[in-house]
């Protein structure tokens, strides 16, 4: 019993150290738009936009205090009427090619273009040879 | 003592890996029929090292078990307070222990195909445990050069400094373990692969005898992707289920491999036909649990440079990867032209159409590897590259979809040679399914072409999956080709989840203040009420949500915010309301300054399909390896019969008429 008081105890301590660790987050981090087409359209850009903190997750995918800013961004200017690819340049231009998971083919990226369409030539190749040549063989036999 | 004690069994469970390696190799070196001294040893030196092996590890989780906080491990993983079952399942949750538990699954596999498997020659017997030898060791010398697990400290530590409370939870007591096991079980599959292409093997037999191990190995692995698939839908809290993330990725890796493989070995078993491919996919698919490993072991993926930094471990596992896999491609390259092709067959043959999709998931699998491992090369050039959903999605769905449309056709078609006419009925049929599904939703919203596409697939195969049963007398269609019907079923049950969630989930994020209402979908919420609570090593705040569905009873559900405090971690504990057709998922977030709290909704149509499907696929394997053991013993056992009746007979025939 006390030791379940001690921890009641403990628990009111822990909240307001964490909740000072988070500043109050922007309006729109947690916060949809009104106009379901505009929020469709930035929930759309915000899973291809990378949480520059987290591993792998997108700035829609995580609690990142980081990820919410980067998210009130994208509602508050979806909102000012900007596009999500002039939204998706600014944050480009301003964290670099690392924030968008969207490639785009350019002096670094080439090879996740190049490669697979390499793999489809393989694999219609491999493909071919290993089926394409068998009905020649039957035809041979017969 | 108990720490030592682990450590002696691990040196010796090494020093009896070299003993099976050397064994194995003499009796490669004698003729058949011959005995060599030297080579009656392989066996019971893998039997021996499965029970040090296991021992050392039963010493690692009783260090845990006790809170041994002398032991270093122990100390920085582990803490007094945590609960047993966290204390137990932080054996794994961490480097050393991890790779203990590899190694220890590594050992028991050899242990049982040394104890148990007598179908193949002795010969491809020992070659086989010698390359199981070989692995071994080097993951052994990796272990205690360079990861030491039962390593002391000075001075024992006061207090542990605990785990990572996202470990902490029963997701984790069974996810590394299967996925390992999944892992460790191709690596079987590699060493019989070996042994036949080293002693020119490569046959039916020899297939029978692997396919046990690779329909094993990919249950795990199919289980184990599931089990980390949905613990990360919970856990993470904000309602993904798969992230292309490198070491999801690392785990669909092998799973790809191994699919292909359990395939073409079913072809090599059944029509002795692409003996070649079947050896090349087992050394492919162990390399890629190899790669895993290394990927997640070398701590390569949180940063190149922290890798490149402090090296040792990660080389010592890249080291390991290319004298494994470069010495496997290069026995491969010398031996494989001594193979013969085996039985030919035309491209309208269900060999045919497996080969086509072993050609797709192969792709697939280099998609993902180049996507794994490409930002990964650009970073130790400084160049920081993002890869994520909006690449490998299309770019593994340009081979995914023509692979589910032959996957759908293919197990209607003869071995070896068929007529496409005579399954036109069946084309047709599919191809309207599909159609009308598309154009079904279509009709009724604007949905992405992915998710859509993914809707009309599952449906084509869903009914595609049980068209093989056509014409069958459902009582007397073997066990095993049950499995393959539940297991394409499965495939078709997680497609339809997965596009489900994409076409037609709901997302609610709203601040609420106590006693405020919202909706998401056809729900209604209300919070009622935020308290806080405490667990063994948390504190948290509690919601309680009322939910109803178009106004029905109301449910509650209780999502928490949670900080642990050792090691000091704030974790989302989501709220999942689970009905046939869909799950809520509730989260709770932060107070807003005027005292309301941030409050995430979703409702995900047919989400829980995703793991009904992926636990639908495990079960369709379980069912083919319960199929194949049981026909495999009633032949064994009618071939005993026979010899025996044989020698019975010759005995009666030639038997020396006694002298008296």
């Amino acid at each position: 019993m006390i030791r379940v008081l001690l921890t009641f105890l403990a628990a009111l301590i822990a909240l307001p150290l964490s909740a000072q660790d988070t500043m109050p987050p922007a309006p729109y981090a947690y916060n949809q738009l009104d106009d379901p087409a505009l929020e469709a359209q930035a929930t759309a850009l915000m899973h291809t936009l990378r949480c520059l903190k987290c591993q792998s997750q997108s700035i829609a995918d995580s609690d990142a205090p980081m990820a919410g800013d980067m998210r009130h961004q994208v509602r508050s200017r979806i909102l000012a009427g900007e596009s999500p690819e002039e939204i998706r340049a600014w944050l480009v231009a301003r964290y670099g090619d690392y924030v968008s998971y969207t490639p785009t083919v350019s002096s670094s990226t080439w090879p996740l273009f190049a490669i697979p369409a390499l793999l489809i030539l393989i694999v219609a190749a491999v493909l071919l040879r290993r089926l394409g040549r068998r009905r020649v063989d039957a035809g041979d036999a017969s | 003592m108990i720490a030592e004690i682990g450590l002696a069994a691990l040196w010796l469970a090494a020093a009896l890996a070299v003993l099976q390696m050397v064994s194995g190799a003499f009796a490669l070196r004698s003729a058949e029929g011959e005995a060599n001294p030297l080579a009656i040893y392989a066996r019971p030196a893998a039997v021996m090292q499965a029970l040090l092996a296991g021992l050392a590890f039963t010493m690692l989780v009783w260090a845990f078990a006790v809170t041994d906080l002398s032991v270093k491990l122990v100390a920085a993983n582990s803490h007094s307070m945590k609960p047993m079952i966290y204390k137990l399942t932080g054996t794994w949750g961490n480097h050393e222990g991890s790779m203990l538990l590899w190694v220890g699954v590594l050992a028991l596999s050899g242990g049982l195909i040394a104890l148990f498997e007598r179908r193949l020659p002795e010969r491809t017997m020992s070659a086989a445990l010698a390359v199981q030898g070989f692995v071994a060791l080097g993951f052994y010398a990796f272990l205690l050069l360079s990861s030491n697990p039962f390593e002391r400290l000075p001075v024992p530590a006061i207090e542990g400094s605990g785990l990572n409370p996202l470990l902490q939870d029963i997701g984790l007591a069974f996810h590394p373990p299967t996925l390992y096991a999944g892992y460790v079980g191709l690596s079987v599959a590699f060493s019989l692969a070996m042994g036949a292409l080293l002693t020119r093997e490569v046959n039916p037999t020899f297939a029978r005898v692997m396919r046990p191990w690779v329909l094993g190995a990919w249950v795990l692995l199919t289980f184990g992707i599931t089990a980390g698939s949905y613990w990360a839908y919970y856990e993470l809290g904000w309602g993904g289920w798969w992230f292309w993330d490198p070491v999801e990725n690392a785990s669909l890796m092998p799973w790809l491999a191994a699919t292909a493989l359990l395939h073409s070995v079913a072809v090599l078993a059944a029509r002795d036909a692409l003996r070649t491919w079947t050896i090349m996919l087992g050394v492919l698919a162990f390399s890629m649990s190899m790669l895993g490993t290394f990927l997640v072991r070398s701590g390569v993926l949180t940063s190149v440079h922290a890798f490149a930094v402090d090296p040792e471990r990660g080389a010592f596992i890249l080291g390991l990867l290319a004298l494994n896999i470069g010495g496997a491609f290069t026995i491969f390259a010398l031996r494989a032209g001594a193979v013969a092709e085996g039985k030919r067959f035309s491209f309208s043959s269900r060999e045919g159409a497996l080969v086509f999709n072993n050609v797709m998931l192969s792709a697939i699998l280099a998609i993902v590897l180049l996507g794994t491992l490409y930002p990964l090369l650009t970073e130790a050039f400084d160049v920081r590259v993002s890869v994520g959903p909006p690449y490998f999605n299309p770019a593994s769905a340009m081979f995914a979809i023509p692979m589910f449309l032959v996957m759908a056709v293919g197990p209607l078609l003869r071995w070896k040679e068929d007529s496409p006419r005579r399954i036109r009925f069946e084309v047709l049929l599919l191809a309207a399914i599909l159609i009308g599904v598309i154009g079904l939703v279509s009709f009724f919203g604007q949905f992405a072409l992915l998710p859509l596409l993914g809707l009309g697939l599952a449906a084509a195969l869903g009914v595609a999956a049980f068209l093989p049963l056509r014409g069958r007398k459902l009582t007397r269609v073997p066990v095993a080709t049950w499995g393959m019907v539940m297991a394409h079923f499965g495939i078709a049950v997680s497609l339809f989840g997965m596009a489900s969630e994409g076409a037609f989930t709901q997302e609610r994020l709203a601040a609420v203040a106590p006693g405020g209402s919202d909706q998401v979908g056809e729900f209604t919420f209300t919070l009622q009420s935020v308290n806080p609570v405490a667990g063994p090593n948390w504190t948290a705040i509690e919601a309680r949500i009322a939910v109803s569905r178009d106004g029905g009873t109301p449910v509650i559900l209780t999502p928490q915010a949670r900080n642990f405090w050792s090691p000091a971690q704030s974790t989302s504990e989501s709220a999942l309301l689970t009905r046939w057709d869909g799950q809520l998922y509730a989260v709770i977030g932060n107070q807003a300054a005027d005292g309301r709290w941030q409050i995430r909704m979703w409702w995900k149509p047919f989400v829980t399909f995703i793991w009904y499907g992926g636990l639908l696929i495990a079960l369709g394997g379980v069912l083919a390896i319960i199929g194949r053991v049981r026909v495999d013993m009633k032949r064994r056992k009618a071939v005993s019969l026979g010899d025996e009746r044989r020698a019975d007979l010759e005995a009666l025939g030639t038997a020396p008429v006694p002298a008296e």
